[in-house]
């Protein structure tokens, strides 16, 4: 592993990721997996059993702002927000199997950082979704006034 | 029996509310929908599941994603009678404003609707109507099985 990662303590969960259900499976160079387990909750259409895109889109989004804190260049105490993300479906998920996550943040400058995503259930060579996200850095990490 | 087509016979197809009842993942996120004759709006109560920055605090941006991909389906099943589920193809968010913690109210616009996709906006606010916190556009896939 790069010594110089700044590996960030990516067992501190927000409420949101952790109510999805959310695990960290492991970091390697600028790229972090992810995987949520198949969980009843998580349906979309009850008629097939299938997630909904908007498990996609919290994993996705969460996965990426984890895998800037990866980033060789990242600074610990910067503070990050999703400036926008787009997310492209391409498969309904499998009922029953986990999803897996995987973003690598390929871009990191003084103000966005620029993350890739990919959601499959095992072989990346068939994704449910794939995402491209910028992130601003350095705002404000306190409450608003 | 197809959720849509169990609401129809029911005579209740442009009963939001009850569609979002069988949405399991609407469920648990606690998406609620408010109808006032032809205008719907979605509406998200706070909660603290819903965090994602426990610093500012701040809604979860895939909660917000989530909400706004929820939004948009709910105006295009109102608006037209489907047979099932619209397919999210893809969707693009822009983040404006950090999530406070309190309740998101959504709108939507089907833009255009053709014969297998539609094109759909989508926006949240919280206290103030023009300060949205995001905004969406989205391709949604009309056609069955």
């Amino acid at each position: 592993m790069n010594p110089k990662l700044k590996r960030p303590d990516l067992d501190k969960m927000p409420p949101h990721a952790q109510a999805i259900g959310i695990e960290i499976v492991g970091v390697e160079g600028r790229t972090v997996t992810v995987r949520v387990p198949y969980a009843e909750h998580l349906i979309g259409d009850p008629d097939t059993g299938v997630i909904h895109g908007g498990v996609m889109t919290t994993t996705l989004d969460n996965a990426s702002g984890w895998a800037i804190r990866c980033h060789e260049d990242w600074t610990q105490d910067t503070s990050m927000a999703t400036l926008d993300l787009r997310i492209d479906y391409m498969r309904p998920a499998i009922p029953n199997e986990d999803l897996v996550v995987q973003a690598e943040c390929y871009k990191l400058t003084r103000n966005v950082a620029f993350v890739r995503g990919l959601a499959h259930q095992g072989d990346p060579d068939n994704p449910v979704a794939s995402s491209t996200a910028a992130f601003m850095l350095g705002t404000p990490s306190g409450p608003r006034s | 029996m197809k959720i849509l087509q169990q609401l129809r016979e029911e005579g209740r197809a442009q009963d939001m509310t009850a569609l979002i009842e069988h949405i399991p993942y609407a469920r648990f996120l606690g998406i609620r929908v408010d109808r006032k004759g032809s205008e719907v709006t979605t509406v998200l109560p706070f909660r603290d599941s819903l965090i994602g920055n426990t610093m500012l605090p701040a809604i979860h941006g895939g909660a917000i994603g989530a909400m706004l991909e929820i939004t948009s389906v709910i105006q295009l099943l109102f608006d037209s009678s489907c047979e099932r589920l619209p397919k999210t193809i893809d969707i693009s968010i822009d983040y404006l404003r950090s999530g406070r913690p309190q309740d998101l109210y959504g709108r939507a616009i089907v833009t255009r609707q053709g014969r297998r996709v539609a094109n759909v906006r989508a926006e949240l606010w919280q206290e103030e109507k023009d300060k949205p916190v995001a905004a969406c556009h989205g391709h949604f896939l009309l056609t069955p099985a």
